[in-house]
């Protein structure tokens, strides 16, 4: 019962989460703040969505001792986890090729980087 | 030797992580111990070149995994969480004032700035765009620069950030 209530609140989190990420890419000026959007609203969801899994496999394990449970919470942590890693680098990537290529930040008030590296 | 028994003994603790359930010897069965064990083993003569490439051992060490564990768990989730209702407030009403500004954490190794540049990237309305790989200072694109950093030639960690100074804990974690 309390596992359930649990379980909805953690979907609706990264429900939430998950949209305004969406949204966010629609309503930002330039590719950085829609990275900014993407990658940490999107991630932050995601990692709710995990938990939420996590708490059910957990619930169904204790209830019912059945290996399959334990096996969906811990691939579960492990695709977060890798998630989590690859979603940050693959920012850092895109961000450093659109500076490189001659995207520079819109509406910016100030840009060390293109000091150093025009 | 050494790096044959970390490369082996990971692949090992990976392989245990990912079969997790599927017997009685505590959560495994014996076969999949068994061919977890032979598996590591072709790995670790495979790979061993890559996996410890630059010899340094440091991260062979449990209590810097202990401490990887707590500044995830403790530091990091409270400042996404934070970023997360930040840009979420970003998002609805539109309000920014973005820029790149160069902060100087003084780290040394490879490991030690990959985890700070993920770290900066998750965390509040920031993301690393550049990193300078002879002094390894930071370009971090911000999406709210507060009134007076962009002054700055190198702004400090905690306009950053906004509770805890990160370069701190990764220096106790990685070098």
């Amino acid at each position: 019962m309390v596992v359930d209530l649990i379980f909805l609140i953690f979907l609706a989190i990264g429900l939430i989460f998950n949209t305004l990420g969406v949204i966010g890419i629609l309503r930002f000026p330039d590719v950085f703040t829609r990275l900014h959007a993407e990658t940490k609203t999107t991630t932050f969801g995601t990692i709710f969505l995990g938990l939420a899994v996590v708490v059910y496999g957990a619930s169904h394990f204790f209830g019912t001792g059945d290996g399959q449970y334990i096996v969906l919470s811990v691939h579960t942590i492990i695709a977060v986890i890798a998630l989590a890693f690859t979603n940050a680098t693959g920012a850092h990537a895109i961000a450093r090729a659109a500076h490189r290529s001659g995207q520079k930040p819109a509406e910016a008030v100030v840009d060390r980087l293109a000091e150093v590296n025009p | 030797m050494i790096p044959f028994i970390l490369t082996a003994l990971f692949a090992f603790i990976i392989y245990l992580l990912l079969t997790a359930g599927s017997g009685e010897l505590v959560l495994w069965s014996g076969p999949e111990l068994a061919m977890g064990a032979f598996l590591s083993l072709v790995t670790a003569t495979i790979s061993r070149g890559f996996f410890c490439a630059n010899r340094d051992y440091r991260m062979a060490n449990p209590v810097r995994w202990g401490t990887l564990a707590a500044y995830l768990i403790g530091p990091f989730f409270i400042e996404m969480a934070k970023a997360n209702v930040d840009v979420a407030y970003r998002v609805i009403t539109g309000r920014i004032r973005p820029g790149i500004v160069r902060i100087r954490p003084g780290l040394k190794t490879d490991l030690g700035v990959l985890l700070l540049a993920n770290s900066i990237t998750l965390t509040p309305g920031t993301l690393t765009v550049h990193v300078d790989e002879e002094t390894n200072d930071f370009f971090v694109h911000m999406i709210n620069i507060k009134p007076g950093v962009e002054q700055k030639e190198t702004a400090d960690i905690m306009d950053v950030e906004a509770f805890f100074s990160f370069p701190r804990w990764i220096r106790r974690i990685a070098e």
